[in-house]
C-alpha cells in the first residue's frame, strides 16, 4: 500500500533519512518507533507531503505522492500538537475540515463518544489541552479513509478517552484500514500494534511483529526488548 | 456766472454739432479710415457689423469709435491696428483679431501714444501680439475688455495691457489670457488695477517694473507661468487678490524683488509652488493673508529687512517658510500655523510655546532640491524635531512668539467669493 | 483557497486585535475630523499615520498569525489541499481583514462628517487605496520572513527590523546620500530609490495629490515628466502592484521547497 524507496532527507548538515526503504502492506496497525531524532516524524511528514525529501520516491496506492495533494483525501492525520485558531468554535473547526474534504463523515458519533457536545460552541482558544486533543481525534477519525496516521495520539488524554481511542483504533483495523502510529508509550504499542518498524539513524533497523521482536531479543517485555535493540546497535 | 453759462452753451453747441458717421459695407462710408478722415472733433463713428480688413488706422482727433455687436476688424497678421495719438479718444465694443507678430516692433491691437483721458472698453482682442499698448499717457480708463492670444513662448508673445510711462490709469474688469504678461506696468504712477482676471499667461499675470504708488486689488491670477511680479517699485498696495495654481520650477504666486514700503493684505495664495518669493524687499507689511496648500508659503532670500507678518493663516503648506541665510531681521507675530502643535493653557487664543516656521528640512531642500522627494517621511519628521529642540542650521530667533490657536480669517469661502 | 481565506478571515475578524485596530482608526478619524474641522489637515495627518503604522501593523499581524497558527497550518497541510492555496488563503485572510479594519475605521467617521460633499474625497480614497496596498505588501513581506525563519523570536526580530529599515533607516541613508552627492544630477537616482521602498512609494503617491505644487518646483526634466503628468501616478501604482506580486511569488516559490 505504501512504499518508501531510497528516501534521503537532510536538514542542513544533519542527515535524518539515509536511503530508507520501507514497504507497508494494506491492513493492520504499524508502530513506528525509534529514539529521539531517528527520523520517525520526518518519515511521516514525508508521507504527508509536509517535508519534501532530497531524494527517493514515495508510492501510495500505486501513485507517487511527491508534490501531489489529492491523495491526502484518502488519509487521516492526527498531529502531535493540537493548536487551532483560537477564535473559532469547536463546531466551526469541525465544519471547516468537513468543508475542506469532499467526503462523508461521522462526526456526531465521535462528538458523543468523547463528550464534546457541551463544548461545541466554545472557542478553541478557551479549551484545555486534553479537550483540544479530543477535538483533534474527532477531526482525524470522522472520515472514512484507507490510511490513518497518528502522531503521539495519547497526549493529554484522560483514561476514559484513552479507552475510547483504543477501541476506535481497533474498530478501524477491523474495517481493514492501515494505521501508522508513532508513540513513546510502549505499553500502548504492546497493546495495539501488529507490527513494529524500528528506525535508527535514518534507516529501518527492524521490521516485524511485536512477538518476533520479543523473540529475537529474548525478552518478554517490549520496553526492554527495544532497549536491547538500541544497546546492541551501539555495542 | 456769465462765463459758466457761456461754457454751457458751448458744450450744447458741440453736442448738437457732433455728428455720427456710420460705416458699413452698403453705406456710403465703407472703411474706418475713410470715416476718420471725414470726422471732426467730438464726432462718433459707428461701425456696423461686418468684417473689415484694415491695418494702421491712425486716430488723431478726439472722437469715439464704437462697434456694433458683430463688428470684426481683421489685421491678417500684418502689423498694428489702431493708433490713438491724441487726447480724449474713446474706443468701445470693437473686436480686433490677428495682430502681426514682430521681433522688433511692438505691434498692438490698440496703441495709445501721448493720448490723455482715453477710454477703451468692451473690446475683444484676439490673437494679438500686444493687446493694448499705452505710452506716455495719463488718466486713461481700460475696462471690460477681453484680451487673448495663443502664443507658446515668451519671444513671440506680447503683453495684454502694457503701459509704459503713465499716470492715473485705471484698469478694471478685464480678462487676459494666453499672453506674455497679462498686465505690464513700467514707469507707471498712481494707477489702479482691480477686478481683473489674468490667467494662463506665459510669464506673469501682472508685472510691475519701476512703478510707484500703485494699488491693485480684487484681481485673480491663476495658472500663469510665474504669477505676479512686483519689481523695483515703491509704495505698492496689494489686497484682496487671489494668486492660484502657479506651478513650476521658478514659479510663485507673487514675486517681490527690490521693492520698498508695500502693503500686502487680505490676499489668498493657494496651491502655488511658492506663495510669495521675496528678494531684497524691505518694509513690507503682510497681514490677513491666507496661504493655502502652497509648496512653500513664503521664501525669503537675500537682504529682506523689516518685513512684518501678522495675522496670516498658513494652512497645510508643504513648507511654511524657506530662508537662505540664518540671519533674520523680519518679524512673525500672531499668525496661525496649521502645523503648530503647541497648547494654550491660559485659553487666551495664543499658543504658549513659540512656533518655528523654518524647518531643518526646508534648509536641506534649499541646498539639495532633490531631497524634497523625502517630504513628510518619518525620518524627516525626526530630524525636524531634533532641530526644533536645538536649532543649529536655522535662524535661532526666527520665531512666532504668539502663534494663534485658531485661524485669523474665519471664513475662507467669503474671501474666495468677494 | 477561498475556504481557507474564509476561515482565516473569520478567525481574525473575531480576534481582539482586529477590534483594537478598527477602534483605533475609528477614534483617530473622529478626533481628526470633529476636533479639527479641517479635512485637508486631517488627510495630511492621516497620511503620516498610515504610511508608518499600516506597514507596522501588517508586519506584526503577518508574523504573529504565521507563528501562532503553525500547528493548525500543519493540520491543514495534511488535508487534501494544495500547499500554496493554504498560504494564499491565510495571506489574503489577514490582508483583507486588516484592510477592512482600516477602511471601515476611517471610512465611518469620514462619511459621517460629510466627506462625499467634500473635495477631499479623492485624496481620502487614495489614502485608503495606499493603506490597502501597504497592508497587502507588508503582510506578504512578513510572511516571507516567517516562512524563511523557523525561530519565532528571530522571525519577529527580522520583521520589525525590516519595518524599521523601510520606514526610517532607508530614508536616512537616502537623504545622507543626496546631501553628500548633491553636486551630481540626482533626479533619476532619487526616483529609482523611491521605487525600491514601498513606504516611500506610497508617500510619493499621496504627495502627488497633496503637495504637487511643491513637487513641481523641481528643475530636472525627469522630475517634471514624472510629477507633471499622469505618468508618475501610473508608474507608482504599477510598482506598488509589483511590490505585492513579487513577495507573493517568492512566497509560492519558497513553499515548494519548504519543510514543515
Amino acid at each position: 500500500m505504501i512504499e518508501f524507496k531510497n528516501l534521503h532527507k537532510k536538514f542542513g548538515k544533519l542527515v535524518v533519512l539515509d536511503g530508507l526503504d520501507l514497504n507497508i502492506s494494506k491492513g493492520g496497525i504499524f508502530a513506528i518507533l525509534g529514539p529521539n531524532g531517528s527520523g520517525k516524524t520526518t518519515l511521516i511528514k514525508c508521507l504527508l507531503g509536509m517535508v519534501i525529501p532530497n531524494k527517493g520516491e514515495i508510492i501510495f496506492d500505486k501513485k507517487s505522492v511527491l508534490r501531489q495533494w489529492a491523495y491526502r483525501n484518502n488519509l487521516n492525520y492526527l498531529p502531535q500538537i493540537a493548536n487551532f485558531p483560537p477564535n473559532l468554535t469547536v463546531l466551526e473547526i469541525i465544519n471547516m475540515v468537513k468543508n475542506l474534504r469532499p467526503k462523508d463523515s461521522n462526526s456526531e458519533e465521535l462528538i458523543e463518544l468523547f463528550g464534546l457536545k457541551t463544548s461545541l460552541d466554545k472557542k478553541l482558544g478557551n479549551l484545555s489541552g486534553g479537550t483540544k486533543q479530543k477535538v483533534n481525534i474527532v477531526l482525524t477519525f470522522m472520515f472514512d479513509s484507507d490510511l490513518i496516521v497518528l502522531d503521539e495520539p495519547t497526549n493529554g488524554l484522560d483514561p476514559i478517552a484513552l479507552i475510547h481511542l483504543k477501541s476506535i483504533i481497533q474498530k478501524e483495523k477491523e474495517k481493514g484500514k492501515t494505521i501508522l502510529i508513532t508513540t513513546h508509550i510502549m505499553s500502548f504499542v504492546d497493546e495495539v500494534a501488529d507490527e513494529i518498524v524500528f528506525l535508527l539513524d535514518g534507516k529501518i533497523y527492524f521490521k516485524g511483529t511485536v512477538d518476533a521482536l520479543k523473540k529475537q531479543m529474548n525478552n518478554d517485555n517490549l520496553e526492554h526488548a527495544i532497549a536491547n535493540l538500541i544497546a546492541k546497535q551501539y555495542a | 456766472m456769465k462765463y459758466k453759462i457761456g461754457l454751457f452753451f458751448f458744450f450744447i453747441a458741440v453736442a448738437v454739432s457732433a455728428k455720427q458717421i456710420v460705416v458699413c459695407e452698403s453705406c456710403s462710408v465703407k472703411t474706418i479710415k475713410e470715416a476718420i478722415k471725414m470726422a471732426q472733433a467730438g464726432d462718433e463713428i459707428f461701425i456696423k457689423k461686418g468684417i473689415y480688413f484694415e491695418n494702421d488706422i491712425l486716430i488723431n482727433k478726439p472722437i469715439s469709435l464704437i462697434g456694433e455687436k458683430g463688428t470684426l476688424i481683421d489685421g491678417r497678421n500684418k502689423g498694428g491696428m489702431l493708433f490713438l495719438e491724441t487726447n480724449n479718444i474713446k474706443i468701445k465694443g470693437l473686436k480686433i483679431i490677428n495682430v502681426g507678430l514682430s521681433y522688433t516692433i511692438e505691434y498692438a491691437a490698440i496703441k495709445v501714444i501721448k493720448g490723455n483721458d482715453f477710454i477703451i472698453e468692451e473690446c475683444i482682442l484676439e490673437n494679438v501680439f500686444f493687446g493694448i499698448l499705452v505710452e506716455k499717457s495719463k488718466r486713461g480708463i481700460i475696462r471690460n475688455n477681453k484680451i487673448s492670444s495663443n502664443r507658446k513662448n515668451e519671444a513671440s508673445s506680447g503683453n495684454g495691457i502694457h503701459i509704459w510711462s503713465g499716470e492715473d490709469i485705471k484698469v478694471y474688469n478685464n480678462e487676459m489670457f494666453g499672453l506674455r504678461d497679462g498686465i505690464y506696468f513700467e514707469f507707471v504712477k498712481n494707477s489702479l488695477v482691480h477686478n481683473n482676471v489674468s490667467h494662463n499667461n506665459i510669464r506673469y499675470g501682472l508685472h510691475f517694473m519701476f512703478s510707484n504708488n500703485n494699488v491693485y486689488h480684487h484681481n485673480e491670477f491663476r495658472n500663469n507661468g510665474a504669477g505676479v511680479a512686483v519689481m523695483f517699485s515703491k509704495f505698492t498696495t496689494m489686497h484682496h487678490n487671489k494668486f492660484r495654481l502657479n506651478w513650476g520650477s521658478a514659479s510663485y504666486g507673487l514675486l517681490l524683488k527690490e521693492i520698498y514700503d508695500a502693503e500686502i493684505y487680505d490676499n489668498l495664495f493657494e496651491q502655488n509652488t511658492i506663495g510669495i518669493n521675496a528678494e531684497g524687499s524691505t518694509r513690507i507689511n503682510y497681514k490677513n493673508n491666507t496661504f493655502l496648500r502652497n509648496g512653500w508659503a513664503v521664501k525669503i532670500s537675500g537682504a529682506c529687512y523689516t518685513n512684518i507678518f501678522t495675522k496670516n493663516d498658513f494652512m497645510n503648506n508643504s513648507l511654511d517658510l524657506a530662508y537662505n541665510s540664518n540671519i533674520n531681521d523680519n518679524k512673525f507675530d500672531n499668525n496661525y500655523w496649521s502645523e503648530y502643535t503647541g497648547y494654550d493653557l491660559d485659553k487666551n487664543g495664543i499658543g504658549d510655546v513659540p512656533y518655528r516656521p523654518v524647518k531643518l528640512f526646508s534648509y536641506i531642500v534649499n541646498k539639495t532640491p532633490e531631497a524634497l522627494i523625502l517630504l513628510r517621511s518619518l525620518f524627516v519628521d525626526i530630524i525636524n524635531f531634533s532641530e526644533k529642540v536645538s536649532p543649529v542650521f536655522t535662524p535661532d530667533d526666527l520665531l512666532d512668539n504668539k502663534p494663534l490657536m485658531k485661524r485669523a480669517i474665519t471664513n475662507i469661502d467669503t474671501q474666495r467669493n468677494d | 483557497m477561498l475556504k481557507i481565506l474564509k476561515y482565516s478571515f473569520y478567525d481574525l475578524m473575531r480576534s481582539r486585535w482586529s477590534y483594537v485596530y478598527f477602534l483605533f482608526y475609528l477614534i483617530l478619524g473622529f478626533v481628526l475630523l470633529f476636533l479639527n474641522n479641517d479635512v485637508d489637515k486631517a488627510v495630511i495627518t492621516l497620511m503620516n499615520i498610515i504610511i508608518v503604522l499600516t506597514p507596522l501593523i501588517g508586519t506584526i499581524f503577518g508574523v504573529m498569525y504565521y507563528y501562532n497558527s503553525k500547528e493548525f497550518t500543519e493540520l491543514l497541510l495534511a488535508q487534501p489541499i494544495n500547499r500554496s492555496k493554504i498560504f494564499m488563503g491565510q495571506y489574503l485572510g489577514i490582508s483583507i481583514s486588516l484592510t477592512l479594519s482600516l477602511v471601515l475605521g476611517l471610512g465611518i467617521p469620514f462619511v459621517l462628517y460629510g466627506l462625499f460633499k467634500s473635495t477631499a474625497i479623492f485624496n481620502f480614497s487614495l489614502l485608503l487605496v495606499v493603506g490597502a496596498f501597504l497592508n497587502f505588501i507588508f503582510v506578504a513581506l512578513s510572511y516571507n520572513i516567517a516562512l524563511s525563519t523557523e525561530n519565532k523570536i528571530k522571525g519577529f526580530g527580522y520583521a520589525i527590523l525590516m519595518w524599521l529599515f523601510l520606514a526610517v533607516i532607508y530614508d536616512g541613508i537616502f537623504l545622507t546620500f543626496l546631501v553628500v552627492f548633491n553636486s551630481y544630477p540626482l533626479d533619476k537616482f532619487s526616483l529609482a530609490a523611491t521605487m525600491f521602498n514601498p513606504i516611500d512609494l506610497s508617500r510619493i503617491l499621496i504627495l502627488l495629490k497633496l503637495d504637487i505644487s511643491a513637487l513641481l518646483g523641481y528643475t530636472g526634466a525627469v522630475f517634471r515628466k514624472f510629477f507633471g503628468t499622469n505618468l508618475g501616478m501610473m508608474i507608482s501604482m504599477g510598482v506598488l502592484m509589483l511590490w505585492v506580486m513579487l513577495p507573493v511569488l517568492r512566497m509560492n516559490l519558497k513553499l515548494r521547497k519548504k519543510d514543515f
